[in-house]
């Protein structure tokens, strides 16, 4: 069944977009993520513009995340206090990147940078994930306990002034790290139309110290309000996110997310952070394939205007 | 039915004769084209007859035809990429200024066999010959046929079907009846298209007359495709709010504490 999409003006078949919303969903769940890395270069792969694909995803990672959200919040899982935090440095990064993603449109360098900045990203986040999971995986082999936080470590980020006390993740802080984090995710999520949570959970838990307990939760709150107001900014600057492509999304995206979720519950800790460390870094290395090897077509169109 | 309609509508529709003797008189199938969220293109028909000057068809040659359906006006960029330090980039493109959005050149033979080159170009016909202006420094004018740029740029909208040639698509019933098929592809541009109707004889051109259709998007995909363009915060606000009411939808359904 073919469906008319009004902003990527194409027509799609429902099933092909409900069926990648549902196996993003599933991935989404399953590590607790948004998985915004992998659906924006599914939707490029099935026609739709670079453009239209980042806007749209923000939407449909607002609603996985808010349906994340939800659940820890009814577990009292998260951290509202560090997440509005996160959140003050996270909408100026949010509108930051939307400015520039407007800029590079305009010079024709947005592919390029969208494509380099997914290389960059995935290959080295994949890298270190793969390499800190089967550090844990051969721990617990050995028999040694695997420990993730490592009590009384403190480094130079903790000696920065400004402290502030998260109660819930009861973490004494300084306010320059959570800004900084804050503002990063913001920013590469509104280029990248990806809501951050595989950088933003490990961020937290090695620079701040954040207990596993809360530091999903917390993520997911913040991936929420960066990607609902990118979605919010999007439409209002560039007018490029698709209503229609995005509701199929989300449909299948909350719906595969519950079997996910289900299916990350029965996996192991390293196991899951081996297994999506190794999906980050093959999705990064595709984009690194797409810019190194020549195109089929060394040219391109774009639509500067009407009239 | 529809043909019959349309041939009756042919003795209603007015020509441009000019000053030959020859008048061409054609009916569109349908003038309104309407994009809805099913869409997956659409052939239409335009149907002509060929009031035949009597001195020329006494000498009995065959009459040859041209149309060219050209839709709403746009400005393009054509990119080159090229290796810049092992990746591919983008380093040098060209603007082509006010082209059509859709252009479709139909005829009942190859167009380099109904004309010689100066005619075709003078009249524009072909995609070789019509005239694709771009900016070249200060100035804007079209290149010669073989220009890179203008190859590219013309082969990337043949692949998405928005431009077309084809040879075959006007076919005579008689020989002063006539009966094109316009393609309208699923990516087909919204706004106004005009056609316009050439008739040859022996390579000279003899007639001209032409007519108009209307590609418009109806329904929910106006509404949203409007709605963004001329509300984009509140629709921003409303994607976003239909984002949290599905998440939270879910949660609903899928409750399992």
């Amino acid at each position: 069944m073919q469906i008319y999409l009004p902003i990527a003006d194409l027509p799609v078949n429902v099933f092909l977009v409900l069926g990648m919303g549902l196996a993003v969903g599933y991935i989404s769940g399953m590590f607790g993520i948004g998985g915004g890395f992998l659906m924006t270069p599914l939707l490029i792969f099935i026609g739709i513009s670079p453009a239209v694909s980042v806007a749209t995803v923000s939407s449909h990672i607002a609603a996985s995340s808010f349906t994340g959200a939800i659940s820890y919040w009814r577990r009292r899982a998260l951290d509202i206090a560090l997440a509005m935090m996160l959140l003050s440095a996270g909408i100026v990064g949010t509108a930051t990147g939307v400015w520039l993603f407007t800029e590079l449109r305009a010079l024709d360098q947005l592919d390029l940078v969208i494509g380099l900045a997914y290389v960059t990203l995935l290959t080295v986040v994949g890298g270190m994930m793969i390499y800190e999971s089967v550090q844990a995986v051969l721990r617990t082999r050995r028999g040694q306990p695997a420990t993730l936080r490592r009590p009384g470590s403190h480094t130079w980020i903790h000696g920065l002034p400004f402290k502030l006390r998260f109660k819930r993740s009861k973490i004494y802080v300084s306010a320059i790290p959570v800004w900084t984090i804050g503002f990063l995710i913001g920013f590469v999520g509104a280029i990248m139309g990806i809501g951050g949570g595989f950088l933003l959970v490990p961020m937290l838990i090695y620079f701040l110290r954040v207990p596993t307990a809360t530091v999903i939760g917390t993520s997911m709150v913040l991936t929420l309000i960066t990607m609902a107001s990118a979605t919010v900014m999007h439409a209002a600057t560039n007018h490029l996110v698709d209503a229609v492509l995005a509701l199929i999304l989300m449909v299948g995206g909350v719906i595969g997310a519950q079997f996910g979720a289900r299916t990350g519950q029965k996996m192991r800790g390293e196991r899951l952070r081996l297994l999506l460390g190794l999906l980050v870094f093959a999705v990064g290395l595709r984009f690194a394939y797409q810019l190194v090897v020549k195109p089929d077509d060394l040219y391109s169109l774009r639509l500067v205007g009407s009239g | 039915m529809r043909r019959l309609t349309a041939l009756a509508l042919l003795f209603f529709a007015c020509s441009a004769g000019s000053a030959s003797a020859e008048r061409l008189v054609v009916s569109l199938s349908n003038h309104r084209v309407a994009v809805t969220s099913n869409f997956v293109g659409e052939d239409l028909v335009l149907f002509g007859t060929i009031e035949p000057d009597p001195v020329r068809s006494a000498l009995g040659p065959p009459y040859d035809l041209v149309v060219t359906v050209t839709g709403p006006q746009q400005t393009l960029r054509t990119r080159r990429k090229q290796r810049v330090l092992g990746i591919w980039v983008n380093v040098d493109w060209r603007e082509f200024i006010s082209v059509p959005s859709y252009l479709a050149v139909l005829s009942n033979r190859p167009v380099t066999e109904i004309a010689d080159q100066e005619t075709l170009r003078k009249l524009q016909i072909g995609l070789n010959y019509f005239l694709l202006p771009q900016r070249i420094g200060p100035d804007v004018a079209d290149t010669v046929p073989d220009d890179p740029f203008r190859l590219a740029f013309v082969r990337l909208q043949r692949q998405q079907g928005l431009y077309r040639e084809s040879s075959t698509a006007v076919t005579f019933l008689t020989p002063t009846v006539f009966r094109a098929a316009i393609p309208m592809p699923a990516a087909v541009p919204t706004g106004n298209y005009a056609i316009e109707v050439e008739l040859f004889s022996q390579g000279k051109f003899v007639a001209r007359t032409n007519t108009a259709l209307e590609v418009i998007k109806i329904g929910f995909e106006q509404y949203v495709a409007d709605a963004a363009r001329d509300y984009g915060l509140l629709y921003g606000m409303a994607t976003a709010a239909m984002a949290l009411l599905i998440g939270w939808f879910a949660t609903v359904v899928f409750r399992r504490d």
